[in-house]
């Protein structure tokens, strides 16, 4: 390993202990006097607790507590909340029911735990929570959005009438009406974006220590956020001030969003632990328990119409959602159909008028927040699909009608928020077609045939919002915290250097590519940088992963401390060389007089700033900085996809034939790394419009609750994937990056979908694309 | 209670387990084996994939009880003096992992893959034959690409030896 | 996972005298482990059957074929005696679950189980196999009797299947995308002119044979010759996967590519 700039194709620092088993995940670690927790859980979709009976648990074996939500919230903690407050159109505040972590009077879902046991082993836990007798009394339930807002329905929360969480709008909608008044086309559509479970292959883990004689709180944990996780454990549900909890997320085997929550397990394991007196406590979800509880993604029912003028420019587009959140109100829950979302439905395109109508509604299901894309995709999967749609409609060839409203000029200003920054949408588009052979496409449409297959072809041309978020904008539009990032750059006195970031790596490879940028600004081998991240006590302060943010904003931060260690350095290096400032230089691991030979090792420099020997008048010692980067606007990542397709119609089997990416992230660090972020988004995506479905019946039970049922894209799936890049720099940040971690889960289910609906000739088709679904849209054609 | 002696890793050990303690809990709990990872509850995503008698088995859908008697190698014992196997390199040169939790069953099942179609098996037959890993980071993409490569290298270890 | 005590029998006498009243015969464990796992199944015994010699491996005698119970699918499906006198099986049995599950799993199990969507079962019914137990032998068609239903009595022994090897045989299975288990396995097998017709994983009441099929084909051995031949959709399962309907038009389309592939 050498120098590895920004750029390097770099080999991964952390796969050693990935590749031989030394990777040190949350269920890996053990202490002293562990014990076991396992959760009393709902049956039932909905119910009345009217008592529990947790005598015969009590007395088993190895069990030391049985505790329950009245215990809970007597001790006093926190109900979960929500931490985006949105208000409805009528400017009243969201209706947000209570959310105990452990339910006191009702549950509200299968799964929703009632009580939970603690005891010596897992299986005594197990067996014990097996004899804890609720007695429940069953209510109806209402696990479907649309249904839930009809009168009669059951009712989830007093907070919130109708179970109507809240009923908000964006942009104009009297101008956006005009338009379709004036309109020489409308196209209309209905679609449902399906309800997604995020299955990261770790399962959520928790184990919270507790130290009586220092009144202090351990909590290792799998999340995406460690920081948050402390904040919002501390300051909304009361388990511990900051200083008495330390949050460790070690390695996290994946996070797609489910891991950004704090969840009631968490909670619960941390006040059990204090309260049954007991040094730590372990519980780990099996993936039942994870089917049953990690939020869960998508479940959007959308009506949408696109007016058009007589050139097939867009000039109005009006949509209506109804959005499921589930049984309560998860963390970010209340954002992703509304400010994830709306905000996205411009699309690639310059539409003068846009008005969203967003309903969000409680069901008797596992909450609902963000997932992978999260809103983003919701709005890609309607414009995209709304496009395709319009041009077959129109009768124009989808890529021309697309082309058309490109957006062209930057920057951009939408009318729902949005200000695009930069971009080159022809160009993606164009390498796309070129990758896929667009031109070539009817021959082989007519080779399938001769076959006795359908081929269709399908494009998407999406964009996204990333670089979460400045802080601002996003307090203005209800945020509850700040979405700056935060970095430490400690320059050891022999040179190496350590970085200590906010972000979390749950399999980016912060740890290489993090490296490669200081490899990069000081000419030293990446072996000499060290990452540090996902623990309270050593990282100060940071927001964490999610939203495709580690590089717009983490690593901007990164940069932000670096300029600032790099000045002093300068300085430093200017006092021992007697020369000027301005003249210092430094590269390749030295630090030099620019026209001179004069020059010091960058480990010199280094220990010159420790010894504290001869340092400038009145220079602190020491070389450690830190810096707090807030965003100036979100990044738009941007790209192409298409997707080509042959389908048997004996059986509605859909094969994909190919599927190329032509993505815009700005700045690439690392091209490997991106390359592998976007082959793991599309295979999410592809799940999604071909194979993924969390499904209720009418009763709330889960009917696809493992690996038995619901389908998980597997290697025999997918084909291998075209992929390229099409840089336009980002303007708003330090290196021009846009983000990259979501584009392909985002972009690529209209691609899939556009290309089996013109494989089978008609638009009546819903993801996923079952082979089931595909047979009976062929059928009832 | 049973006691189970077998080798783990080329080392004899034997504990006093439950009967219905599973290979996994075994190698995890007991014997602090903790790349062998536990990620679904219906035997289908392979994260606990090792080599019982060199053959790949899923340690979450057999009982230590089971495997006494047993040669056992996990993802700890694959490397050999310090050098990683071929296939684990070849995860690493290829990029065949991002969060790292399914690699090791992804890596067993591999060198499995390897040792029945041998060095030369095509990417058609390493994607049917993954069916029991599932890995929801990468896509496969460089998973398939990890396995073609690691194959090739076993391969020409094997001629290796044999020459 | 109940506690349970287990015991690795070294004959099919010890196994028979271990299993007790709730215990349950341990074979690859590819089902019951899993249904133990979820707290399903809570048997007090198990009996490991995988290491008594006499219940493994494959010996084929001219068109004769036995398979011990506690042949592997891996097993089965490298054999190349098998391979030879009844290439459709040894596929099939390359075609079950996952690698590690091939492995792992046994013949006997999986047709002492008679999950309704394994593979096995179909293939019995058209190869018009004998079930061979500790006390008794038993043709496929009385033995499969309903869904995870077998004619197997109380602690009674899978010992070995056998069949005449049929002229030709294929079995062609859509796969239940999620699961991966057999959502219409259709095994065709031609015995001199007269064909069986197993199915796995459609029918309601597990593994069946389709005698309409079987008329249709006895005497016209083509794809062509099913076209008439209507699936009874109100003897399919249905589930989030598939409709009865879609299950019955999967059962003819396996069964004309059976019959093409033969």
């Amino acid at each position: 390993m050498g120098i590895e700039g920004i750029g390097a194709r770099a080999l991964r620092k952390e796969d050693k202990r990935f590749i031989t088993g030394k990777g040190h995940y949350t269920d890996d670690h053990k202490v002293a006097g562990m014990h076991h927790a396992a959760f009393v859980r709902s049956p039932h979709a909905h119910a009345k607790i009217n008592g529990i009976d947790k005598s015969a648990a009590e007395d088993m074996s190895g069990v030391v507590a049985v505790l329950d939500g009245k215990q809970l919230t007597g001790d006093g903690i926190g109900n979960i909340i929500c931490g985006w407050m949105v208000h409805s159109k009528d400017g009243s505040p969201m209706n947000m029911g209570a959310w105990s972590a452990l339910a006191t009077e009702y549950v509200r879902y299968v799964g929703d735990a009632a009580a939970v046991v603690i005891a010596e082993s897992y299986e005594e836990a197990k067996a014990a929570a097996e004899a804890v007798v609720v007695d429940y009394e069953v209510l109806d339930a209402v696990v479907d959005a649309v249904e839930a807002l009809k009168e009669g329905a059951p009712q989830l929360h007093p907070e919130a009438a109708g179970n109507l969480i809240y009923d908000w709008e964006i942009g104009d909608e009297a101008a956006t009406d005009a338009a379709f008044d004036g309109a020489a086309n409308v196209v209309e559509i209905d679609i449902t974006n399906n309800r997604l479970v995020p299955n990261p292959m770790e399962p959520r883990s928790a184990v919270a220590e507790y130290d009586d004689a220092e009144d202090h709180f351990t909590l290792h944990t799998t999340s995406q956020n460690p920081h948050v996780a402390r904040l919002v454990l501390s300051a909304f549900y009361q388990v511990a001030p900051e200083n008495k909890l330390r949050v460790i997320a070690p390695d996290v085997g994946g996070g797609f969003g489910a891991k950004i929550y704090i969840y009631p397990e968490e909670i619960v394991c941390l006040w059990a632990a204090k309260r049954a007196g007991v040094a730590a406590i372990k519980w780990t979800a099996d993936r039942s328990e994870a089917f049953m509880t990690d939020a869960h993604g998508r479940d959007h029912v959308t009506k949408a119409k696109m007016a058009f003028d007589a050139d097939n420019k867009i000039t109005g587009f009006k949509v209506e959602t109804i959005a499921n959140l589930g049984a309560y109100m998860s963390l970010f829950s209340s954002s992703v159909p509304t400010y994830l979302y709306a905000t996205l439905l411009s699309g690639q395109y310059n539409i003068p008028n846009i008005h969203c109508n967003v309903k969000t509604v409680y069901t008797n299901t596992v909450p609902v927040d963000a997932y992978r894309g999260a809103g983003r995709p919701e709005a890609t999967y309607l414009v995209e699909r709304l496009m395709t749609t319009a041009a077959r409609q129109l009768d124009v060839d989808p890529a021309e009608l697309r082309r058309t409203n490109f957006v062209q000029e930057f920057p951009h200003q939408t009318p729902v928020i949005m200000a695009y920054d930069a971009g080159d949408f022809d160009a993606t588009l164009d390498a796309a077609m070129e990758a896929a052979d667009y031109k070539g496409f009817a021959a082989r449409k007519a080779e399938s045939e001769n076959n006795g297959k359908l081929r269709g072809i399908g494009m998407s041309c999406y964009i996204e919002a990333c670089g979460i978020a400045p802080s601002a904008a996003v307090g203005s539009l209800g945020a509850g915290v700040g979405l700056w990032e935060s970095a430490e750059v400690r320059v050891n006195p022999v040179g190496t250097i350590e970085i200590l970031t906010g972000s979390h790596s749950h399999g980016q490879g912060h740890e290489t590519t993090f490296a490669q940028v200081v490899s990069d600004r000081f000419g030293l081998p990446a072996e000499n940088v060290q990452i540090v991240h996902g623990d309270t006590d050593k990282v100060q302060f940071g927001m964490g992963t999610y939203g495709s943010r580690s590089g717009a904003v983490g690593i901007s931060a990164i940069v932000k401390a670096l300029d600032k260690v790099e000045a002093k350095a300068k300085k430093i290096a200017a006092h021992l060389l007697e020369a000027s400032e301005g003249d210092i230089e430094i590269k390749d691991g030295e630090v030099l007089v620019k026209g001179t030979d004069k020059k010091l090792g960058w480990h010199e420099v280094c220990l010159g700033a420790y010894t504290a020997h001869n340092l400038p008048e009145g220079m602190e010692p020491g070389l450690k900085e830190g810096a707090f980067y807030d965003p100036t606007n979100f990044t738009f990542p941007a790209g192409c996809y298409i997707c080509e397709v042959e389908v048997d119609p004996d059986t509605g089997v859909s094969t994909i034939q190919q599927f190329v990416a032509a993505d815009d992230f700005g700045k690439i660090i690392n091209p490997m790394i991106v390359e592998g972020q976007v082959h793991g988004g599309l295979a999410q995506g592809i799940g999604q419009a071909l194979m993924e479905h969390a499904v209720y019946d009418d009763a709330g039970q889960l009917l696809s609750a493992s690996y038995m049922d619901y389908q998980m894209p597997r290697a025999d799936d997918l084909p291998d994937f075209v992929v390229s890049h099409h840089e336009t720099l980002c303007p708003g940040n330090p290196l021009g990056i846009k983000g990259c971690g979501e584009a392909g889960a985002i972009g690529s289910p209209p691609a899939v979908i556009n290309a089996i609906t013109d494989a089978i000739g008609h638009n009546n088709l819903a993801m996923p694309a079952s082979p089931h679904n595909v047979w009976k849209a062929i059928h009832s054609a | 209670m049973a006691k189970v002696e077998m080798t783990i890793n080329g080392r004899s050990v034997s504990g006093v387990v439950e009967d219905r303690m599973l290979l996994v809990d075994f190698l995890r709990e007991e014997r602090n084996l903790t790349g062998t990872h536990i990620g679904c509850d219906t035997s289908q995503c392979g994260s606990c994939v090792v080599h019982v008698d060199g053959k790949a088995v899923k340690s979450c859908t057999m009982l230590a009880a089971q495997a006494a008697g047993s040669e056992i190698t996990t993802i700890e014992g694959l490397a050999s003096d310090g050098e990683l196997h071929p296939m684990q390199a070849a995860f690493r040169d290829n990029h065949g992992l991002q969060c790292g939790f399914c690699t090791p069953g992804m890596i067993m099942t591999a060198v499995d893959i390897v040792n029945r179609e041998g060095a030369d098996v095509d990417e058609q037959t390493i994607r049917e034959q993954l069916e029991g890993n599932i890995c929801r980071c990468t896509g496969y993409h460089n998973i398939v690409k990890s396995i073609a490569a690691g194959a090739k290298e076993m391969g020409s270890g094997m001629k290796e030896a044999a020459e | 996972m109940y506690e349970t005590s287990y015991h690795r029998a070294d004959s099919v006498a010890d196994a028979a005298s271990k299993i007790g009243d709730e215990g349950k015969y341990l074979a690859g464990g590819m089902t019951l482990l899993p249904t133990m796992k979820q707290r399903l199944a809570a048997p007090d015994t198990l009996v490991d059957l995988t290491h008594i010699g006499d219940l493994k491996g494959v010996s084929v005698n001219g068109k004769e074929v036995r398979i011990g119970a506690m042949t592997t699918h891996a097993e089965v499906n490298g054999d190349a005696a098998l391979q030879s006198a009844c290439p459709s099986l040894a596929k099939l049995a390359g075609g079950i679950g996952d690698p590690a599950v091939r492995h792992r799993g046994t013949i006997g199990g999986s047709i002492a189980n008679h999950d309704p969507a394994a593979d096995y079962p179909a293939a019995m019914l058209a190869l018009n196999a004998t079930i061979h137990t500790d006390s008794r032998e038993i043709s496929a068609d009385d033995f499969f009797s309903g869904m995870f239903e077998t004619a197997l009595n109380e602690g009674e022994i899978v010992t070995a299947i056998s069949f005449t090897a049929p002229d030709k045989g294929a079995y062609e299975k859509f796969r239940n995308p999620a699961s991966r288990y057999a959502m219409a396995g259709v095994f065709v097998a031609d015995h001199g002119g007269d064909v069986r017709v197993g199915v796995s994983g459609a029918y309601s009441n597990g593994a069946s044979r389709n005698s309409e099929m079987e008329t249709a084909l006895s005497g016209n051995l083509s794809a062509d010759a099913l076209d008439g031949v209507a699936v009874d959709a109100g003897d399919m399962l249905s589930d989030i996967h598939g409709s009865s309907d879609y299950r019955a038009h999967l059962v003819k389309v396996m069964a004309k590519r059976a019959v093409a592939a033969m």
